[in-house]
């Protein structure tokens, strides 16, 4: 049988972007431990509902850890304590009865908070906008065969396109930095063949956008901590490598090598 | 009819509209290269390379203590003071007396600059970036080192200024200072405790500054080999700590005596 | 109305290559004078968004995520079929076409079924050009494997993550014409209706998620690629904020919606674990390839799996059909376990379960090998059930999967209402009855990056010059105030239960008579307790705080009515279809071995649905099924 557990949850709210936040404290009681920790704000706000208060804004789509949109600060740890974990797939069986749970939202100057735990992480796609991407129309594609990839290739580009864009990395890192975001993108697109014509293009037009929102990377290791698909941060310094390289390569007489 | 969103979203309420900074046009290269923070802690790390490799060579210069007197043409000096001077004739008479010396103190100078410079300037971007949490944070990688780095920069800049005011400029009182006089320098400041225990408190900070400094570095460089990744943490903790035990021997050996300074030695040989 | 379906003459392998060259064309200095309107971001929507973009068009793209790759694509975790033949088993074209009728129990219309199997290949070339990592072999070329039951390897995959790779792929292509300018992306933006002039389809009214903002686009053409509808059961694989309500919208204002009924329920996923439960998680197929299904053969047995010995485990599917075993298709595999289940035999905590018991497979082969084969699904299992699926059965138990029915299209992929198109699984064109594995991903690129960009020309092309209509029209501002005017309804009912709670009792009404297994009085009850619950949701609904900022109670609710009007015609749809074909099973209709019996004579058709006004009962109109190339036959498993 599973257990029931009381908690005490301090929950960050906030009534719209220009508005000041506050912790507020609830009473999250008969939680079932097979719930996830989700299902455990669902609760809650089932119970603030009936009793006529506005339930909790919290960011959650396909609750199966692949699709980047949930993600809180649980108590000061992205996405809660369970490592390579996204919010949706922590279960509330990893608590205690009686604990008490601190519950923010992502924290970055890039990030202003839309209502509650609920986020704008918008300026990670305008990263992608400018250069996440192998130019290729439609149509134009040679048969799929024509370039073979070693295995260990792709398997590392999949490695580093494992990423959800949840922004865990962004909410762990002391600088608010998004490096470990950026550079599994390029990692992914300037391993493979195909990525080889934009290289340097791609690499200087990500990073320098990345830099109009986010701070600086200081190798704490915060983000590949917090990332739900485990990342490696060695991404970050093939993107370092590549960025230099994009200033001094002349991309005229050089290979893209 | 209300405005279209997309419109709305122009006059600045979504934030990938809102850029916290934007980057300037192009300058030519290489200053180019520090106008982006990638750039800037490249630089930081060949600089950061740079002044380790003084901090090395400079304490392997300083074991020269250890050695006490030896013959020098003729006359018996302390190898310290010997090799200062060896430093100021590096490549005479290609070079005139003490210039490639100061062409080092200048490299060191710039080196010195830009680090400080691209750490205060990161450091202020990383400050507008972030928003602090109202919960306590629960670090899980972040180190003691990787959070103190500006402060122990910081300690470490100003032990360097009290270094270079005590042993290069001589502006510390009551410490008998004369130019050129290595060995008798080092034993009248550091056989005073008070001195000396700021020299081996300055030199933790250093150690600490490149424990994680040093490990720094590789990432910043883009030095990345997944097959020898383990030796990165390897060498900033070794070097870290060698150049502690290396640097704190000196002030602790001055206290107990086992580098000392004895006039009586100095003269002619034989 | 006459259905015209507009397959084109030939034979079925020239069909398509005779109509792209007799449909009319946009010259490429003129594609800039249009603009389309695009709701969705998933795969059939970015890839159309990119490839219209690429084309010239001017694009604007609607999603309420907050970003276009949040799309439930993403979730796709198997592969995704092409009729590449690589491996030299004998693939072609043909056999993926075949397969897919036959696999959708004859209930697809064959000429789009041909050109889905055609260009099937070149949606491999477009996304390995893209960058899409997809598994490779040690030489470098890519990987394959056989997937639910075909009897080629004709599935190409990225990891578990196919369907993120894909629509990471299609998105960043997206993101590429947003930079060139071709393509506008509106995020948080959920479209509520859309807006119909002179029997075309001028634009769409959507609402702002963040500041409740009602805006008007107008456009040449509106496509929408929305996904599917299975959250009408409330617990599905589908993501919390999937729903209908776009294509509802659309079949209110005049687009036929056919055949509802056909819903696909999934046999692994992992059952309910209690009544909050808010979302069910899908389990790979390919788990069935090791594991053996079994149930106890006694009621109330609450001994551990362990301490059940052999002659008392029920293993149903290994006894029912012995050549297929536990690999029998979705359908077969879901019905038995509700069988059992419902017999009483269900395992776990709410006796809703089968077990999926892997230790033959680790006896045999070893842990290492089985950790090797299923890790990242066993762990994934371990972390939503706390239980080891290594020393204790999996616990499964089917859920709802993919929607087949949707909005009805032509061969154009255009609705009933001229202008307005459905790509994906919003429409309802190729799977038939029932969807084989790894084909979603395939069909949704297929529309997007294949037959929409040069189609939609055809609709187009007569009306250059003409501008799209003024947002200030009286159709723009009756459709924003009707729109207006719902949200505050919701917002002024001040009623005593969530919209949460009105979905989770809709779902279980769904679930129960419009589920596994359907039959007429069941039916006939869901249609008169879905319209009570309706009733009372429209009268009791609780939806507190205000339209200015973002409530996601407030946009379920608008989800939730939608919902309600469409189970209604689910239920409609399955006792008009008085046979048992793929997903839709009427236990009036089984072969004496308890299979699907299909009624060919009287049900070889698509049943569109024609919206009369609310509270009147849709009209069905009848879209014949021609077979000219595939003979029908009987499904058998045995």
């Amino acid at each position: 049988m599973s257990r029931k557990l009381n908690l005490t949850l301090k929950v960050w709210r906030q009534a719209g972007p220009t508005a000041k936040g506050r912790f507020e404290i609830y009473k999250a009681k008969e939680i079932p431990d097979d719930a996830s920790f989700l299902e455990m704000l669902d609760i809650v706000n089932e119970g603030l509902i009936a009793e006529g208060h506005e339930p909790i804004e919290f960011p959650h789509d396909c609750r199966e850890g692949i699709c980047g949109t949930c993600g809180v600060m649980i108590n000061g740890r992205a996405h809660g304590q369970e490592k390579g974990t996204a919010t949706c797939q922590l279960h509330m069986r990893k608590f205690n009865d009686g604990d008490t749970i601190e519950i923010e939202p992502w924290r970055a100057a890039a990030f202003p908070v839309i209502r509650d735990l609920v986020v704008d992480r918008s300026p990670l796609d305008k990263i992608v906008e400018v250069g996440g991407y192998i130019s290729a129309p439609t149509g134009t594609a040679p048969d799929a065969n024509e370039m073979p990839i070693p295995k260990e290739v792709a398997d590392s580009a999949m490695d580093a396109a494992a990423c959800i864009g949840c922004a865990a990395c962004v909410a762990a890192c002391p600088n608010s930095a998004a490096q470990l975001f950026t550079s599994a993108k390029l990692w992914h697109l300037n391993s493979l063949p195909q990525g080889q014509a934009e290289r340097f293009r791609r690499t200087e037009a990500m990073v320098e956008t990345m830099e109009e929102f986010f701070g600086s990377c200081t190798n704490h290791g915060e983000c590949s901590e917090a990332c739900p698909k485990e990342i490696s941060q060695d991404f970050i310094a093939y993107m370092n490598r590549d960025y230099i390289k994009s200033k001094v390569v002349n991309r005229r007489l050089a290979g893209q090598r | 009819m209300a405005a279209p969103t997309a419109d709305r979203h122009a006059l600045g309420t979504k934030s990938a509209n809102n850029p916290l900074r934007i980057k300037g046009r192009d300058l030519p290269f290489p200053l180019n290269i520090y106008q982006t923070a990638v750039g800037k802690k490249w630089v930081m790390a060949v600089t950061g390379l740079m002044l380790v490799g003084f901090v090395i060579a400079h304490m392997l210069g300083n074991m020269k203590l250890y050695l006490g007197v030896v013959e020098h043409n003729g006359e018996m000096i302390y190898d310290a003071d010997l090799y200062a001077e060896f430093l100021r004739e590096l490549l005479v008479p290609l070079a005139p007396h003490g210039v490639i010396l100061w062409l080092m103190r200048l490299g060191l100078i710039a080196a010195f600059g830009l680090h400080i410079h691209s750490a205060y300037s990161l450091t202020r971007m990383n400050a507008s970036s972030n928003r602090v949490y109202e919960s306590k944070r629960d670090w899980l990688a972040a180190n003691f080192a990787s959070r103190t780095m500006r402060y122990t920069g910081i300690i470490v800049l100003a032990y360097l200024i009290f270094h270079l005011a005590d042993l290069t400029w001589g502006w510390i009182p009551n410490t008998n200072w004369e130019h050129g006089a290595v060995q008798s320098n080092v034993v009248n400041s550091l056989s005073n405790p008070a001195i000396a225990f700021i020299y081996i408190v300055a030199n933790v900070m250093v150690a600490v500054h490149l424990y994680h400094g040093v490990y720094s570095m590789f990432q910043s460089l883009g030095i990345n080999n997944p097959q020898y990744n383990g030796l990165r943490r390897g060498i900033a903790t070794g070097l870290a700590v060698v150049i502690l035990l290396g640097n704190i021997s000196f002030p602790i050996a001055v206290l107990f005596n086992v580098i000392e300074f004895d006039p009586a030695l100095l003269g002619s040989a034989g | 109305m006459v259905l015209e379906s507009k397959v084109p003459n030939g034979s079925i392998a020239d069909k398509w290559d005779n109509h792209k060259f007799d449909i009319k064309l946009v010259n490429p200095a003129n594609k800039r004078k249009f603009k389309i309107l695009v709701v969705g971001s998933g795969l059939a929507g970015a890839s159309a968004a990119a490839t219209l973009g690429e084309l010239g068009y001017n694009v604007e793209v609607f999603t309420f995520h907050d970003t276009p790759r949040r799309a439930h694509s993403i979730a796709a975790q198997g592969g995704i079929n092409a009729a590449k033949n690589y491996r030299n088993d004998g693939d072609s074209i043909y056999r993926l076409f075949y397969d897919t009728v036959k696999g959708g129990d004859y209930r697809s219309r064959e000429a789009n079924v041909y050109r889905l199997a055609q260009v099937s290949v070149d949606i491999i070339d477009q996304m390995a050009a893209q960058g899409v990592p997809f598994a490779r072999e040690y030489g470098g070329l890519l990987d394959n494997r056989s997937f639910g039951g075909a009897q080629v390897s004709r599935t190409f995959y990225a990891r578990g993550q196919t369907g993120q790779q894909l629509l990471l792929g299609a998105y960043q292509q997206m993101m590429r014409q947003v930079h060139l300018g071709k393509v506008k992306v509106h995020t948080r933006t959920e479209m509520l209706d859309v807006v119909v002039k002179d029997g075309r389809a001028a634009g769409i009214v959507c609402r702002d998620l963040v500041t409740g903002d009602i805006t008007s686009h107008s456009g040449h053409a509106v496509v929408l690629a929305t996904g599917g509808y299975g959250n009408v059961f409330y617990l599905s694989t589908n993501a919390m904020a999937s729903n209908v309500t776009a294509a509802w919208r659309a079949h209110r204002k005049g687009a036929f919606f056919a055949n509802p009924c056909y819903t696909q329920i999934h046999p692994t996923c992992i059952p309910a674990s209690d009544e909050f439960q808010s979302k069910l998680t899908l389990m790979s197929e390919s788990l069935r390839n090791d594991g053996r299904i079994w149930v106890p053969k006694g009621h109330d047995d609450g001994r551990k799996a362990s301490d059940i010995p052999e002659g008392e485990r029920y293993y149903y599917l290994e006894q029912k059909y012995p050549s297929f075993g536990n690999l029998v298709p979705r359908d077969v595999a879901s019905r038995n376990a509700k069988t059992v289940v419902d017999q009483g035999l269900g395992v776990g905590p709410l006796k809703n379960g089968v077990f999926l018991d892997f230790s033959d497979a680790i006896g045999r082969d070893g842990k290492d090998k089985i950790e090797e084969r299923y890790g990242n699904l066993f762990q994934m299992y371990e972390r939503i059930t706390g239980e080891d699926p290594y020393s204790v059965p999996m616990r499964i138990y089917p859920a709802t999967h993919y929607t087949m029915g949707g909005v009805w299209v032509d061969y154009n992929l255009m609705t009933t209402i001229p202008g307005c198109f459905a790509t994906g699984e919003a429409n309802f064109s190729d799977h038939g009855a029932n969807r084989l594995g790894a084909s979603a991903l395939m069909q949704g690129l297929a529309d997007g990056y294949f037959v929409l960009p040069y189609t939609i020309g055809d609709y187009l092309a007569p009306m250059l010059g003409d501008d799209p209509v003024s947002v200030d029209d009286p159709a723009f501002i009756q459709t924003e105030a009707d729109a207006q005017g719902q949200i505050q309804r919701f917002l002024s009912t001040g009623g005593t239960r969530s919209p949460e709670h009105f979905h989770r009792e809709l779902g279980k009404l769904v679930w129960d008579y419009i589920g596994m297994e359907r039959e007429k009085n069941g039916l006939e009850k869901a249609i008169s307790e879905i319209s009570a619950l309706r009733e009372e949701f429209w009268a009791d609904v609780r939806v507190l705080g205000n339209n200015e900022s973002l409530n996601s109670s407030l946009e379920k609710a608008g989800r939730v009515a939608d919902f309600f009007e469409l189970g209604e015609l689910m239920a409609r749809d399955a006792l008009d279809r008085r046979e048992s074909c793929g997903g839709h099973f009427r236990t009036e209709h089984q072969t004496p071995e308890g299979e699907a019996q299909r009624d060919d004579e009287n049900f070889s058709h698509v049943s569109a649905w024609e919206w009369k006004g609310p509270n009147t009962p849709q009209v069905k109109n009848v879209e014949e099924l021609a077979f000219e190339e595939v003979e029908l036959t009987q499904r058998s498993y045995k």
